[in-house]
């Protein structure tokens, strides 16, 4: 079963539906609330970060009988360098948006910390695209 | 399981099937079957909003009658911490005292003391380390349901300490025990809020509640102004009155307890948003979450008479003037130990589809395709709240596709095999 959330660029009203979307299906289903807030931090995250650091993007959520995943994807700008992006506190949010409290640097960490199998592919200048997975 | 209790019930003779309780529903827990709102019991948390939303007073809370009071040697009230505020300032409390004990009552128990107390180790426990942050509190009993219901994993933010109307409870029963040994002590709360009545009858995290019964503020209402207004009342005696009424209103338990790094949220709609935020964990700056079902809090409980912002202004006025209880006081009398609610508090599982996950996905896949049969504007004609929880309810055979008026006019399903 399959979903998906189309996230907009800078849009911070409709920020969080994928995750408040995830979390109601995931209880639907009657998954363990432990995993349903793991999955609803990943999924909150990822949307943030397509809304405040990308052209926009969509997130997909997809149930089967023994793992959730979550893969996020944006259009681009992409990211230089990873492994600098994924250090706790390291942030390109500009000033405005960490204002409104967003763009701790935070948030590529929590999704791992979050998820059973963490992927993230970027090309500077492309694509970036974070597979996530939890085991049921 | 069928082993809930709820103070919120239906009147079904004045219920039209209007459907305005059903759409206010914070937890989507009311079907309007056969014209009449029916409330679904394990997903009710008596908060009151279908008794204040109801045009026609269908909705209304069980309490006590005054007969009650008979089964017992003392009887005593325990108003709500927002009683007084229902009353102009012209009346004082010891006014209003007297009036009670007109009414039946022998004597009169002030929790807002207790509250005080209480908010002095809320205070210490908001240091504690080992405390899990940010804290909720019980005190209001329809969010702590939310959380049973919405929030599983933030009952380890909810702080062990019990709430002020049973400690002060507990308290009076045990210096009556020694006082009057043999006399039976039956303590009636006044409420503001069906909530409050329902852990009264089925307590959370207590084995049984120390009150014996409720009855609410509305009906006694016009009776103690019938006292108030046709006597005139010479007694000299001044009642004490204590910071910790400020637990009526909204930053009244974040006041007395002197959490500064608190956020103060009323309105349960609201109240659900902050405890999501919370359970990202977006909110870990924080110490304390104190939160209220009803606007303004306390004051603004269904079963009150006063507008809460009136109410408010006169829990302000009353207050201003206090001084805290001395704290040796608290620390010499109290025992922290001695104030702590003696169950876990449970998560309260709303059964999802079905036990089996492969059904439940196969059930989430109609519900899916059943979507697009269904025009989408949540009109509650059917008796739904939304057209989700309808096709929910169609997956679980509690419901039909021909009770959507959108697919009667089209002459009936479109898909027969849905």
């Amino acid at each position: 079963m399959k979903f998906e959330y189309t996230i907009t660029t800078q849009n911070f009203t409709t920020a969080g539906e994928a995750s408040s979307n995830t979390k109601k299906t995931l209880k639907l289903l009657g998954i363990d609330s432990k995993i349903i807030r793991r999955a609803a931090i990943m999924a909150y995250e990822a949307e943030m970060n397509i809304a405040i650091h990308s052209r926009g993007g969509k997130i997909q959520l997809e149930i089967e009988a023994h793992r959730i995943t979550i893969v996020a994807e944006d259009q681009g700008p992409g990211i230089a360098d990873i492994d600098l992006a994924m250090k706790e506190g390291y942030s390109t949010a500009s000033h405005e948006i960490r204002e409104m409290g967003f763009g701790a640097g935070m948030g590529l960490p929590n999704m791992k910390r979050c998820a059973d199998s963490f992927d993230i592919s970027s090309t500077p200048g492309g694509k970036t695209r974070v597979v996530m997975t939890l085991n049921l | 399981m069928a082993d809930y209790f709820h103070s919120v019930i239906l009147i079904e003779e004045k219920c039209t099937g209007c459907t305005v309780c059903m759409q206010n529903c914070p937890t989507q827990a009311i079907r309007v079957v056969d014209g009449k709102a029916q409330i679904t019991p394990e997903k009710c948390i008596d908060c009151g909003i279908c008794i204040r939303v109801c045009p026609y007073g269908a909705k209304t809370a069980v309490t006590d009658t005054m007969r009650d009071l008979e089964a017992y040697d003392i009887k005593a009230a325990m108003p709500s911490m927002s009683f007084y505020s229902q009353f102009s300032q012209h009346y004082s409390k010891t006014k209003i005292n007297n009036a009670l004990k007109t009414l039946g009552f022998d004597e009169v128990i002030d929790q807002s003391y207790h509250a005080e107390v209480l908010a002095y180790h809320l205070g210490n426990l908001s240091e504690d380390p080992q405390q899990v942050k940010p804290m909720i509190s019980t005190y209001c009993p329809a969010i702590t349901r939310l959380i049973q219901i919405k929030n599983p994993e933030l009952i380890k933010n909810i702080i062990p300490i019990e709430t002020p109307m049973e400690v002060a409870a507990r308290l009076y029963k045990e210096a009556m025990a020694e006082r009057n040994p043999g006399a039976s002590v039956g303590i009636f709360y006044i409420s503001q809020c069906p909530a409050k009545i329902t852990s009264i009858k089925k307590p959370i995290g207590l084995g049984r509640s120390s009150l014996d019964g409720a009855l609410s503020t509305k009906n006694l209402y016009p009776l103690l102004m019938q006292i108030l207004s046709h006597r005139e009342d010479y007694s000299q005696e001044l009642t004490a009155a204590y910071l910790g009424e400020n637990w009526a209103i909204l930053g009244g338990q974040s006041l007395t307890s002197e959490i500064e790094a608190a956020i103060k949220v009323d309105d349960i709609d609201e109240v659900a948003k902050i405890l999501d935020m919370a359970e990202l964990g977006k909110l870990s700056g924080l110490k304390f979450i104190e939160t209220y079902a009803c606007v303004g809090g306390c004051v603004g409980g269904p079963l009150n008479v006063e507008n809460p912002f009136i109410a408010r202004y006169r829990v302000e006025s009353r207050t201003r003037s206090l001084s805290p209880i001395d704290i040796d006081e608290i620390e010499n009398n109290f025992d922290f130990g001695k104030l702590l609610w003696d169950l876990e508090i449970e998560p309260i599982d709303i059964l999802g589809l079905d036990k089996d996950l492969s059904v439940a996905l196969e059930k989430m896949d109609r519900i899916d395709k059943l979507l697009g049969e269904l025009p989408g504007i949540d009109c509650g004609a059917c008796g739904c709240p939304s057209c989700r929880a309808l096709a929910e309810d169609i997956v679980q055979k509690k419901a039909r596709l021909s009770d959507c008026v959108f697919q009667k006019l089209q002459g009936g399903p479109k898909n027969a095999t849905l």
